[in-house]
């Protein structure tokens, strides 16, 4: 057990990164990627995880397989285009279709979920051994992608200019493309997320923001999935959310700490998986969580050490007034 | 692009008397083991689904992985039983997670088990990538546990599937009742004195075994699936427990079977999807095709329950037509009736062939051979005392509403307007003998006797004498 652990060299696990220019552009590459998909997860994770759908991510994230499966077929390579216009197609079909077997047949929304998305996996992972070994796409690679390789993808010109490499440009355009739209439809997804019966009786379309915010969720489990896998994503859609609601009960406050937690989880995962030479985006994972623990346990809204002490010190004030009560009773029940 | 090749033709035919006649080893192996995996899985799915966590399964089948990866770092050999002890355990943690976090915490238990189920499995991941590194990590045999390969099973996994299956076989029979109560009722049980943790905790086990034993078939992702569609199709066919967990395991055993005999027809065809996608396909046919619940089927019953009330209806405005001039002709112009119905010509004229088809009426030429409206339709003996009957029922109902129940006379209307197509003739039977066979309803018209039906007419006289 003991060669698992390699002992702790500081120097080589937080210096060594950053000591050359050349070394910096890599390793921050590769943080930003991390914070970004974070990031972008962590702001649609909050409205998704408020709607009480997180294993939602969970469904589309496997669920776009068959699409990028057909694309690939249709057109016989990897471009761009037409993988995200099947993913997104093939995920927006897997939420349809949950929704449709949820109002239409006596399934319950769990049973609905499971059987969408694994019939959809199935499905694109049978298509994919079909193609044989000239894709490139494989189940393996759509499972734990390698947030490592994302310096290593090609690189987009403008003219001359080189601005970056292709996914960390794509999910940066997602990531603001969602930071807008939150700021504009705020109100709208509020309203929607938590009181249906309200948003009806408003007059908002709930189900076109429905299937928008599907259609996003898809778009950034597109944009992320191949250089972080979806575990990554399914995990980054849940954990900010449920950590920053430790600590704040208010929607924009739990919004906002997506950004620091981002931060933290990438470079934690960065560090970690450099000390321990193991997956990347499993260790931002493995890091969410300890967070996710950490604000458990002291966190001021329901955490474990606040809810223990405010519960005694409450159990003790119930004690003196119920005392007080029964002191005072006796002279009413004389009179 | 290379598809699998599919056996064609004679070699069909072999391949399919090879595999049936279950000769050979690899046969006998895999289709044991699939028939182990698909009634352990079934049976527990069936509690499962049930219990509405059916992606517990999904979570439990995520959260073993660092246990695969630590019980395979203890013993340093893909094949032992310290993996399954370890998974065991760590599958345990991961739902006592669950229930901590749920109870103790506002977080909803979709978020805890997307929490579980991705924490778990990136320290999985963790820990194999970190395996990967070391000197002994030829993580090729530990693949397996994350995309399933039913090649690689052996006699002694078989073993190991079928004593997990009768396991679960045994004990969800011993403790039927228990583990149904606690499941549907948790209040109930714990007042008769069950100790309903437990046998929660008992069940998670055993969902825990037929996981961690289908694992290394189809994988990680897939073995929900095996739980959920079986039992989401069962859950269709019945509402009954027992029946449900019978047809649960048999279709898991089922699409197992027929899964992997595709998949040994082709050369390249995965088992594992296939055993999937077969047990999809039996999902949407009984979905669309069940006799009682399938949805295609209740859409044709709910089309004829319409068109027969269309029908109905068609005849009860003939009969209020002919009262309208009290009885005086004995055909009515479509026009008139089209009016009373409130649809369009072409509507009407499709509706009176409907009527003719039935033989509860004769369609005549109008004066104007090319309005359509001037057409008239004139009631057959059936037809006349199926419109008298429909008449009867909508009179009597509302008479009884009005009379029985107090419902003030300009209510009872609507609510008749439905029933009348439902009672039945010993209901109407009833009503008549509580109202003291009446002869007029509420708005002071008559209602057709029994004797009127069966002369077929109803006479002017007494049809006049009413207001």
């Amino acid at each position: 057990m003991s060669e698992f652990f390699p002992p702790l060299d500081f120097n080589d696990t937080f210096g060594m990164p950053w000591a050359t220019p050349k070394d910096f552009i890599w390793n921050a590459q590769i943080v930003s990627m991390g914070i970004l998909v974070s990031l972008s997860c962590g702001l649609i994770g909050t409205f998704i995880v408020a709607r009480k759908l997180a294993l939602m991510g969970d469904a589309i994230s496997h669920g776009i397989l068959p699409g990028l499966a057909i694309a690939f077929i249709a057109t016989q390579s990897k471009a761009l285009l037409p993988m995200f216009i099947g993913a997104c197609g093939a995920g927006l079909l897997c939420s349809f279709c949950i929704e449709w077997l949820h109002k239409k047949t006596p399934l319950k929304m769990d049973a609905a979920l499971g059987l969408t998305f694994t019939s959809f996996f199935a499905f694109g992972v049978l298509l994919i051994t079909q193609l044989g070994n000239n894709a490139h796409i494989d189940a393996e690679c759509l499972l734990y992608g390698e947030i490592g390789f994302t310096p290593l993808a090609e690189s987009i010109y403008w003219g001359s200019l080189e601005i970056g490499s292709r996914p960390l440009l794509s999910i940066g355009l997602v990531t603001l493309i969602i930071i807008l739209l939150i700021t504009i439809f705020y109100k709208q997804l509020l309203v929607t997320s938590f009181d249906q019966t309200l948003s009806v009786s408003l007059g908002l379309p709930v189900k076109a923001i429905h299937y928008g915010l599907m259609l996003f969720l898809a778009v950034t489990i597109v944009a992320s999935f191949e250089s972080v896998g979806v575990i990554l994503v399914i995990a980054m859609l849940i954990f900010p959310s449920t950590t920053a609601s430790f600590f704040f009960t208010r929607m924009p406050a739990i919004l906002l700490c997506s950004f620091p937690l981002s931060i933290l989880y990438s470079f934690g995962g960065f560090f970690l998986a450099r000390w321990l030479d193991c997956s990347i985006a499993a260790s931002m994972v493995v890091v969410a969580m300890a967070c996710f623990g950490i604000a458990w346990l002291i966190g001021t809204e329901d955490g474990i050490i606040k809810k223990y002490f405010f519960e005694r010190k409450l159990s003790k004030k119930t004690a003196i007034k119920e005392g007080t009560k029964k002191a005072s009773s006796f002279p009413e029940a004389q009179s | 692009m290379d598809a699998a090749q599919v056996a064609d033709g004679s070699d069909l035919v072999s391949k399919t008397l090879r595999f049936f006649s279950f000769s050979d080893h690899s046969v006998q192996v895999v289709v044991l083991g699939v028939i182990f995996m698909g009634v352990g899985c079934g049976l527990m799915g069936g509690f499962v689904v049930t219990r509405k966590l059916s992606l517990f399964g999904d979570t439990l089948s995520h959260a073993v992985l660092p246990g695969v990866a630590v019980g395979f770092l203890w013993s340093q050999s893909k094949n032992s039983i310290s993996i399954v002890v370890g998974a065991m355990i760590a599958g345990f943690l991961g739902v006592l997670l669950i229930s901590l976090i749920k109870k103790s915490t506002k977080v909803g238990l979709d978020s805890a088990l997307g929490l579980v189920l991705s924490g778990f499995y990136a320290v999985g991941i963790c820990l194999l990538t970190r395996i990967q590194k070391l000197e002994f990590g030829n993580q090729s045999g530990i693949d397996r546990y994350l995309f399933g390969q039913i090649t690689g099973l052996s006699a002694a996994d078989v073993w190991s599937m079928g004593i997990s299956c009768l396991l679960i076989a045994l004990i969800t029979t011993i403790f039927y009742k228990e583990i149904l109560v606690t499941g549907f009722d948790p209040g109930f049980a714990h007042s008769i004195g069950l100790p309903v943790d437990l046998l929660q905790y008992l069940l998670w086990m055993l969902l825990a075994f037929s996981v961690i034993t289908s694992l290394q078939v189809v994988g990680v992702i897939l073995v929900s699936a095996l739980l959920i569609i079986p039992a989401a199709t069962a859950s269709i066919i019945t509402q009954k427990m027992k029946a449900l967990l019978i047809w649960s395991a048999s279709l898991g055993m089922i699409a197992g079977v027929t899964g992997s005999y595709i998949s040994f027809l082709g050369s390249r065809l995965p088992t594992g999807p296939l055993i999937v996608l077969s047990s999809t396909l039996l999902f949407v046919t009984v979905l669309f095709l069940h006799y009682e619940n399938g949805l295609f089927i209740q859409w044709i019953r709910l089309r004829g329950k319409d068109r027969k009330i269309a029908l109905e209806n068609t005849l009860k405005a003939v009969y209020q037509e002919l009262e309208a001039d009290n009885f005086f002709h004995d055909t009515v112009k479509l026009g008139n009736l089209a009016k009373r119905r409130r649809i369009s010509m072409p509507e009407m004229y499709q509706e009176s062939v409907h009527l003719v088809r039935k033989d509860f009426a004769f369609l005549l030429r109008g004066e104007n051979q090319t309005l359509p409206s001037d057409n008239t339709l004139s009631l057959t003996p059936t037809g006349w005392s199926e419109a008298c009957r429909i008449v009867r029922n909508h009179r009597l109902w509302e008479l009884y509403l009005t009379n029985e129940v107090q419902y003030p006379a300009d209510h009872v209307h609507e609510d008749a307007e439905k029933i009348e197509h439902v009672l039945g003739d010993e209901t109407v039977r009833k009503i008549e003998r509580i109202l003291s066979n009446p002869r007029k309803d509420p708005h002071g018209k008559l209602i057709p006797s029994q004797q009127d039906i069966e002369q077929g007419y109803i006479d002017r006289r007494i049809a006049k004498s009413l207001p």
